[in-house]
């Protein structure tokens, strides 16, 4: 490991415009002549768009147009798609109702636009859209899963007959049905995983400038893959064709999957800007951003595992209800089928496995990928399971993990998923150690004697990450690819510009990619720069999501190395009339192995951009690409141990301690490494004590502010220890394997086993508020 | 429209506004100042927060007129030309920011804290004095780190003073 290579916690290079104020989000730009948008929403959760009268607000001060949802199918731009094809059990392929950008005739959720107000100011819109006059007549709304699926319920998309868009189904009916037989003991478990709002800090934003002369547009836009944001705005919208649109997404605060998707309000920007001729900008305010962003989870859930009189799983059967909302949003079928019942093995031998899914519309928020996407609702679903089962069958619940667990490798679930490597043991035995799980029972003792109820609880995850390849996914109903490109361009003076398809939203890929040029080559890490976020400068990429980017993304950049490496050490050997094998590369030179004789990588780049020198018939300059198509998912996995206190008078939970050991593979920067598992664990934390998007019977989301939804603060988190096993990841030459979401997959299980522990009592639903708790408690 | 005049990292500024403007507006729009941020509309996520006379205010709560004739200090204003003030170096050396976004509130916030309490501070009283500060990339653990170790060396920097 060099000092910046490989393995080092450097700090980040991007840290100082952050720190000093100087980071360029999107809100932050500025063009000559830029108008404001601002939409008009629905307050009904379903109603009829009866008319929509603009002729008050086009009367007032600065406004330049006022655009509506039947302009949009005037003009024949396309409606939002969803990219993932899921085929029902039964054969048929998922059904799908339209999505506009801007609803023509019927809104399907509260805060759905209707349509928009452009003005020279972000006031003189705000005025004038309470102005625009629109004429609902209000239908019944369907809020939750229950309402949706009941018999004569109100129907959303007459394409979806009962408000299914699909019923899916995975794994071996007959062989589950053949392992419950033989059981000695079955356990079954009901539970809902919660919807969540990811609420990413920056709300999402987007300019657009349209030249007419070029007939050319820019967009600026909140997103964490703008390629996939241009090839959709021009593939399905008819926005333009790529090569005249160009999309930038800067830096951007946060995502969390809330930024993956095309959203109706950059596309209609777009469409804005070419009408007026200008430039149009939108900033969500919090609300719109409660209100508009994909959600996440929203899962209703009955299994059973079945275990043999050993206590060794059997079989496992899942039915489990998907809440979609309003609309199917980019990738949303995928997640409830692909990305949650392949990881129902958890980190178990289970010999059979059967999972049925429903998706469902209701009049709500489109729900999509947040940060795990599946994995978490699948880890919680089979960690509560286990739990629940120890306590059943009277065992101790790390004692029936570490029984079950998968030891050989690579292994081949009932459910699709092959893991390549992992060392389930060592995880947990770090975490119980972390957490001295032997002296918990006196320390259970001794709270009780200050009346106090404690409780520890367990969770082994597994997920599945560096997605995907490409012709894997495309089996399985993918719209796109999931390779990932990089570009490597030697100056000639020798520094490093590294150009990724990846971007990076607080991940730090500006320091950790340039720390694998630092462990190749042996240069600073200030003398490489990472290039990403811009369709012009990076010609075409994947994006980050899925905790991908190092896995595949980093792989990419390691192909292209090689690439570049390669041709240096011909034109060294050539210039040092050496022979090939015999250069090596060392602290940034290229040195002749046996001998004092050496050039720096400055004299390579410039003999090759000079050309007066080079190997007979070899090309000038020194840049080289590489696309990567990973072989296998990632397999990322480990043990979370949570301690705490319930105080039985409130309900109030408090942390004693929270130990997490995680198995990443090789790790690059250990210090973003830890930075991504803290952020991680308190997205799980928060979903399993404080945040749940509520809405009440007619559709309205009751929690749509910061006031009102319960984010996690400072004071509601521990400090967290955490540890790391090792097993290298076999599918990529890093050994790495992701670590961006393991945190939110694994923590909830741990926090309600261990209140669930506390208060003797295992009915406890998400988020386990004081208020809920302490009727826990009372009602056992 | 009136006129605001008020100082601005140390600069003296006259701004025509709209009377509804917001402080954080006339920051951003106005004077291009946008390291400030606004993440909510309810006071809640602290990511517009500045010092106004030395103490730490959300400049999203405040009309920019309120402002008038006093001395405000933003996320810009703190380093002393290339050398970092203490709470910002602290961020970076404990990878107390991901994203970015909420960071500029979060420093302008802990460096109000340390002054209030003098520098004596522990783990608790940091994550209960950060309540009015939501960061969604961190778990707050490293804020945490920073914003003691900064404690320290500001102690230290105020000494060598």
């Amino acid at each position: 490991m060099g000092v910046e290579g490989i393995g080092a916690s450097v700090v980040r290079k991007e840290d100082k415009r952050f720190i000093t104020g100087k980071g360029r989000y999107v809100d932050d730009i500025k063009l000559v002549g830029t108008t404001c948008a601002q939409f008009i929403r629905s307050p009904h959760a379903h109603a009829r768009v009866k008319g929509i009268d603009p002729s008050a607000a086009m009367k007032m001060p600065g406004v330049i147009a006022v655009l509506t949802g039947q302009q949009l199918v005037d003009d024949k731009v396309g409606n939002l798609i969803c990219g993932w094809a899921i085929t029902s059990k039964d054969g048929s392929p998922m059904k799908m109702g339209a999505y506009p950008a801007m609803a023509p005739e019927t809104v399907r959720y509260v805060g759905q636009a209707v349509a928009v107000v452009i003005a020279e100011t972000r006031n003189q819109a705000r005025d004038a859209a309470e102005a625009v006059v629109v004429n609902y007549e209000e239908l019944p709304a369907v809020p939750d899963i229950k309402a949706a699926i009941k018999s004569g319920a109100p129907q959303l998309h007459p394409e979806a007959p009962g408000n299914v868009v699909y019923d899916w189904h995975l794994g071996d009916e007959a062989a589950v049905k053949g392992a419950f037989a033989k059981a000695a003991n079955v356990v079954a478990l009901e539970l809902t995983n919660n919807r969540l709002v990811p609420n990413a800090m920056e709300p999402r934003s987007a300019i657009a400038d349209y030249d007419a002369a070029e007939e050319h547009f820019t967009l600026y836009t909140t997103s964490q893959n703008p390629h996939v944001a241009r090839l959709v705005l021009s593939a399905f919208y008819n926005i333009a064709p790529e090569h005249k649109l160009r999309v930038i997404a800067p830096d951007v605060g946060g995502g969390f999957g809330s930024k993956i998707y095309i959203y109706p309000e950059e596309m209609v920007c777009l469409w804005a800007s070419k009408k007026v001729g200008r430039p149009v900008k939108w900033t969500a305010d919090r609300s719109e951003s409660f209100l508009t962003d994909a959600h996440g989870r929203d899962h209703v859930t009955k299994a059973e595992m079945a275990f043999d009189k050993d206590n060794k799983i059997l079989g496992l059967r899942v039915k489990t209800h998907a809440n979609f909302g309003a609309y199917m949003s980019l990738f949303s079928s995928a997640v409830p089928t692909y990305l949650y019942a392949t990881l129902l093995s958890g980190q178990y031998v289970i010999p059979a496995i059967y999972a049925e899914v429903m998706g469902v519309y209701t009049n709500t928020t489109p729900v999509d990928a947040y940060r795990g996407a599946g994995r978490p609702e699948a880890s919680y679903l089979i960690e509560r399971m286990m739990e629940t089962a120890a306590r059943q069958l009277k065992v101790d619940p790390a004692e029936l993990r570490a029984k079950n667990f998968i030891t050989q490798f690579p292994y081949q679930t009932p459910v699709i998923m092959a893991y390549d490597t992992g060392n389930f043991h060592a995880s947990l035995e770090a975490a119980k150690k972390a957490i001295d799980y032997a002296g918990f029972p006196a320390r259970k003792a001794k709270a009780k004697s200050e009346g106090k109820l404690r409780g520890i609880g367990v969770s082994c995850y597994i997920e599945a990450c560096g997605i995907a390849p490409s012709k894997a996914v495309g089996s399985l109903g993918a719209g796109v690819g999931l390779w990932e490109s990089a570009e490597i361009r030697v100056n000639p003076v020798g520094t490093i510009e590294v150009l990724t398809g990846t971007h990076s939203h607080g991940q730090g890929h500006e320091t950790a990619f340039a720390q694998l040029i630092a462990e190749r080559l042996g240069v600073s890490i200030n003398q490489v720069q990472i290039v990403h976020g811009d369709t012009d400068k990076v010609q075409f990429g994947m994006g980050t999501y899925g905790s991908r980017s190092i896995a595949v993304g980093g792989t990419a950049i390691v192909k292209a190395m090689e690439k570049v490496e390669s041709k240096a050490k011909k034109i060294a050997a050539h210039l040092l009339e050496a022979s090939e094998g015999d250069i090596v590369i060392e602290n940034g030179e290229f040195k002749v192995t046996g001998t004092d004789k050496s050039l720096a990588l400055p004299m390579v780049a410039l003999a090759a951009y000079t050309a007066h020198n080079l190997p007979e018939g070899m090309e000038p300059g020194l840049k080289e690409t590489a696309f990567y198509d990973p072989t296998n998912f990632t397999f990322p996995a480990g043990a979370y141990i949570c301690e705490l206190e319930v105080d039985p008078g409130t309900g109030k939970t408090t942390f004693v301690n929270f130990v997490a050991a995680d198995d990443f593979g090789r790790l690059i920067n250990p210090m973003i490494v830890e930075g991504q598992v803290h952020g991680g664990l308190a997205q799980g934390i928060g979903q399993a004590l404080l945040e749940g998007a509520v809405y009440d019977g007619s559709g309205q989301l009751v929690t749509a502010s910061f006031m009102d939804y319960t984010m996690p603060r400072a004071d509601d988190l521990p400090s967290f220890k955490l540890s790391h096993t090792t097993t290298l990841c076999p599918g990529n030459p890093l050994g790495v394997k992701g670590c961006g979401e393991a945190g939110a997959i694994g923590a909830s299980a741990a926090v309600i086993n261990a209140i669930t522990d506390a208060i003797g009592s295992n009915k406890l639903e998400m988020p386990a508020t004081p208020d809920r708790v302490w009727h826990a408690i009372h009602a056992a | 429209m009136s006129t605001v005049k008020l100082t601005v990292n140390g600069k003296a500024v006259s701004v025509d506004c709209e009377d509804r403007t917001l402080l954080v507006h006339l920051l951003r729009d106005h004077l291009n100042l946008t390291g400030t941020h606004v993440g909510c509309d309810t006071s809640q996520c602290g990511a517009c927060v500045v010092h106004m006379d030395g103490r730490a205010v959300k400049s999203c709560t405040m009309l920019a007129a309120q402002a008038a004739g006093s001395s405000v200090t933003t996320i810009e204003g703190i380093a002393k030309g290339d050398e970092l003030h203490p709470m910002q170096a602290a961020f970076r050396d404990n990878h107390g920011l991901q994203c970015g976004y909420c960071t500029p509130g979060m420093i302008m916030s802990a460096i109000d804290i340390v002054h209030r309490y003098s520098g004596k501070l522990d783990e608790a009283t940091v994550r209960h004095e950060l309540e009015g500060n939501i960061c969604r990339c961190t778990g707050y653990h490293n804020i945490v780190k920073a914003v003691l170790d900064a404690a320290g060396r500001m102690k230290v920097a105020q000494a060598a003073e």
